[in-house]
């Protein structure tokens, strides 16, 4: 199925259409239908529609406050744990809305993984056990030897097997930062999602340890689909399939302005605010 | 390498939700818990002090007898006792505090600010029926001669210095609570002093104060409720004790007005007849007692936290 | 122009004042030492090996010791625990993660109050409700009252060592698909245990020396430890009637009693401090920019 887009411009309230992304050998995996969030009485993102290619890289870009971090909770039903969140729309996974009464945000969020920005092993706990708190948390028993292949298998998937796999038992904030976030996605990872959500993963590292990190999200990519909120245009250009630039209008509400293949919205934006952002007159 | 299908991606882990939703209500009922055993002891105490009631009503409060024989009892030495043993202390104890707490904000080099203020707080600790033990066999010898011996000599005129030397009374009593309430209105005033910002001294030195100066006139008004709220703490404190004030205060129910003379409090009352008391009007004299006890304490506390609240509140308006 | 003698006079008087506080500091200090000198000196002589290990001697007999006060003791304390530590946890729970605002300050100034009870009025409610009904002193209603005076401090220190838990924490535990009551029990209660510990610390430090409720609930036991259901004595109590009576051999034991409790008691507030500061002396995350944003905050970038 193929999903055309228009650009949504500002004053825009109807249903997406408009020309088509060519990407259309791949599905859809997530379908985000006209989403909203709130928080409280203060609206944060509006009218939000797109399609997310499956085992593609999808950037998040746009200037500060225009609601990115918002957008890409809204995917895993986080948003509604902030103090007053709230959402409005559709965003089907399979076809079936995640939003629906009868579904259990637990389980979309062991579909739908999550890395933050900030590294956030946790503290009490050793490097195995928390690549294996996902498991352990929610199962009433594990194997012992289950656990084991699981947490090797992520923490080789997340590129850190070989640095720590002498030092399981070690506490998880005894790595350095950029292990510590290859930890939390190996984390993510061991609950075996489809897609993993990545809030600006990189920002609070160092350059050598975000290079590694886009090293590892496009090995991630045959297997997995990345969605990477980033503020770093040169990041996005260098490790996306698939773009999207928001930007907040003046009521300071998110939008989507365009969408599309990265190489094609970074070299020959449609809309003029993407090209002002890209080439770098504001933000 | 592919990731492992599972059956139905759907499915909710039926046990996890379930909790999910009891485990809330759960820690609710313990809370809940808190509020129950505050409400029953209100309650109790009302239904187990009405054999009493019923039969003194409100001349209880002023009645001056104690007699289990005759089932004649009457609260208003208790009440005198815990009142005047509580004002001594805090006359004792207020500038000692205030001083200390001064010390440890203004005095003080830093490197003896910590270790000064963990020895003062060290004596919160010590439990009550040593601090008692103590005042028994070291500070009444001592208040007996030479402190009482001189001060009747020189001052017996005065109706507060009368009567014979016997160490424990009222003011060994006094002296106890104010060894006891010390270390809570420092640790206040402490707090309280600390807040005040940095501006209103310099302000106060820059005019040309001497450090005294500056300290009366610009720290202690400004962090005056604060104070203040201390010192009503600290007589929270000093109604409620029990332990060190019965073994030093010499438990005889009269008024006098002298402080040599032995009395008791409520709380001391109660420690020392309660486990003798024979039902009927004399246990419900004391659990009265213990309304009566607790109703002034509760009293006391909540008017310290609204001043300390009101302290916390505009020191973060000011900042 | 300020006159000569003025300035000296404030200069002076200054100095006194300034002198008088620290006089005041160094006295609370000072009236500390002579507490725990005496009381060491005293105690340090009586404390032997049949204090410890022999049981308590008809009035009169010189000798024996405090075996069973010291096991009374401690059993008042467990007993103190199994009931306050549940409820006190739970509650911190409650307060810091599942509140609505209005219910939890409801809770909190009902926690506050109940910590602000006279301890023998706490002692007066554990007979009423206890004692009467079962028609015997017991332990087990020693243990309700020292239970009720535990409760408020520990619902109070876990409740903010809930709340130190970062935000960060809650939100990575939870986005890995772990349902709500998990991530708090299997994930932010093991990163406030600490604090939680600590709490508990706190409250058998402050129940192990309280006297006045045990006056008429415990009552004292001539006979050693006979159950739950049975009057049981314990080492402030003991230590309280044997101050109280004449005999010189029980006074010196008195001190002795003194001299174990406050070695536990100022023992685990030591202890308690210790831990508390080296938790605030954790090393520091490498190689990990510092973030400009608080982790509490709700983002909207």
């Amino acid at each position: 199925m193929t999903m055309t887009y228009d650009l949504v411009n500002e004053n825009s309230h109807s249903k997406p259409n408009g020309p088509p992304i060519n990407l259309e050998e791949r599905k859809g995996i997530l379908e985000v239908q006209d989403l909203s969030a709130w928080y409280g009485n203060t609206q944060a993102v509006k009218h939000i529609s797109m399609s997310i290619k499956a085992q593609a890289i999808t950037a998040i870009i746009g200037p500060s406050g225009c609601g990115k971090s918002t957008y890409i909770r809204c995917l895993n039903r986080m948003h509604e744990v902030s103090y007053k969140g709230r959402v409005e729309g559709c965003v089907f996974l399979d076809e079936k809305d995640i939003y629906a009464k009868d579904v259990d945000p637990v389980v979309i969020r062991r579909r739908i993984g999550m890395v933050f920005q900030k590294p956030a092993p946790f503290p009490t706990m050793s490097i195995f056990d928390n690549v294996a708190a996902g498991l352990k948390l929610t199962r009433l028993w594990s194997r012992r030897w289950e656990l084991e292949e699981v947490v090797e298998r992520s923490l080789r998937q997340a590129a850190l097997w070989d640095e720590v796999k002498d030092k399981l038992q070690e506490s998880g904030v005894s790595l350095s930062g950029g292990q510590q976030q290859r930890l939390c996605i190996a984390r993510a990872l061991a609950v075996e999602p489809e897609i993993i959500l990545l809030d600006e993963p990189c920002s609070a590292l160092d350059p050598a340890a975000t290079l590694k990190i886009e090293d590892l999200m496009r090995s991630l990519a045959q297997e997995y689909t990345i969605i990477i909120v980033t503020h770093n245009m040169q990041q996005a250009a260098r490790v996306s399939d698939v773009a999207a630039f928001l930007l907040a209008d003046q009521d300071g509400v998110g939008t989507l302005v365009e969408y599309g293949k990265t190489n094609q919205l970074f070299t020959n934006p449609k809309d003029k605010r993407t090209e002002d952002y890209i080439t770098g007159r504001f933000g | 390498m592919v990731p492992v299908k599972r059956e139905n991606k759907w499915r909710t882990n039926r046990f996890a939700h379930i909790v999910d939703k009891l485990f809330p209500n759960m820690t609710l009922v313990f809370a809940l818990v808190i509020v129950a055993i505050l409400v029953g002891l209100i309650i109790v105490l009302n239904t187990d002090a009405i054999p009493a009631f019923s039969k003194f009503g409100f001349s209880f409060i002023s009645s001056t007898s104690w007699d289990p024989v005759k089932e004649n009892f009457g609260a208003l030495p208790a009440i005198f006792g815990t009142l005047l043993s509580s004002f001594i202390g805090l006359v004792i104890a207020v500038p000692i505090s205030l001083g200390a707490a001064i010390f440890l904000v203004e005095i003080a080099p830093t490197w003896l600010r910590g270790p000064a203020s963990l020895i003062i707080e060290m004596l919160a600790a010590i439990p009550s029926v040593i601090i008692g033990l103590w005042g028994l066999f070291v500070l009444v010898p001592f208040v007996r001669s030479p402190i009482e011996s001189w001060l009747g000599d020189k001052l017996g005129f005065f109706p507060f210095f009368q009567g014979p030397p016997f160490g424990v009374g009222f003011l060994a009593a006094g002296m106890i609570l104010a060894i006891m309430v010390i270390p809570i209105i420092t640790a206040v005033s402490r707090d309280a002093i600390r807040a005040v910002p940095d501006q209103q001294r310099e302000a106060m030195l820059a005019v040309g104060a001497t450090r005294w100066e500056m300290i009366r006139r610009a720290v202690l008004p400004y962090c005056r409720s604060g104070l203040v709220g201390g010192v009503i703490l600290g007589l929270g404190r000093a109604l409620g004790e029990t332990m060190a004030v019965t073994m030093v205060i010499g438990n005889s129910y009269q008024l006098k007005a002298s402080l040599f003379s032995p009395g008791a409090t409520i709380a001391s009352k109660i420690a020392s007849e309660f486990s003798e008391a024979s039902g009927g009007a004399f246990t419900g004299s004391l659990i009265e007692l213990a309304l009566i006890l607790f109703a002034v304490t509760l009293l006391v506390n909540v008017v310290a936290r609204v001043l300390l609240w009101r302290m916390t509140s505009v020191k973060g308006s000011s900042e | 122009m300020m006159s000569e003698t003025t300035y000296l006079r404030r200069k002076w008087f200054n100095r006194l004042m300034l002198g008088l506080s620290s006089t005041a500091a160094g006295l609370a200090i000072l009236i500390l030492g002579l507490i725990l000198g005496y009381t060491l000196a005293r105690g340090i002589g009586a404390l032997n090996l049949d204090f410890l290990t022999q049981a308590a001697k008809p009035v009169g007999e010189v000798g024996g010791g405090m075996r069973n006060e010291i096991f009374g003791t401690l059993i008042l304390i467990g007993l103190g625990s199994i009931i306050a530590i549940p409820v006190g946890l739970m509650s911190g729970m409650f307060l810091a993660e599942f509140a609505s605002p209005k219910v939890a300050s409801a809770v909190r100034f009902a926690a506050d109050i109940l910590a602000g009870v006279p301890s023998i009025v706490v002692g007066v409610f554990a007979y009423a409700i206890v004692v009467q009904p079962l028609h015997s002193y017991s332990a087990l209603s020693a243990g309700v009252a020292l239970a009720i005076i535990m409760i408020p401090v520990i619902a109070r220190t876990a409740e903010e060592s809930l709340k130190l838990v970062p935000n960060s924490m809650r939100e990575a535990a939870l986005a890995l698909g772990i349902s709500r009551w998990r991530a708090v029990v299997g994930v932010i209660v093991p990163g406030a245990m600490t604090g939680i510990v600590t709490g508990i610390m706190l409250g058998v430090a402050r129940i192990a020396g309280e006297t006045a409720p045990l006056l008429f609930t415990a009552l004292g036991s001539q006979f050693g430890v006979q159950g739950l259901l049975n009057p049981i004595g314990a080492l402030p109590l003991q230590i309280y009637n044997y101050a109280l009576s004449p005999y010189p051999d029980w006074q010196q034991q008195a001190w002795a009693g003194a001299f174990l409790l406050i070695m536990l008691v100022l023992g685990i507030s030591i202890l308690v401090r210790w831990i508390s500061s080296r938790r605030n002396n954790r090393p520091v995350i490498r190689n990990v920019k510092r973030s400009n944003k608080n982790d509490n905050d709700i983002r909207f970038g």
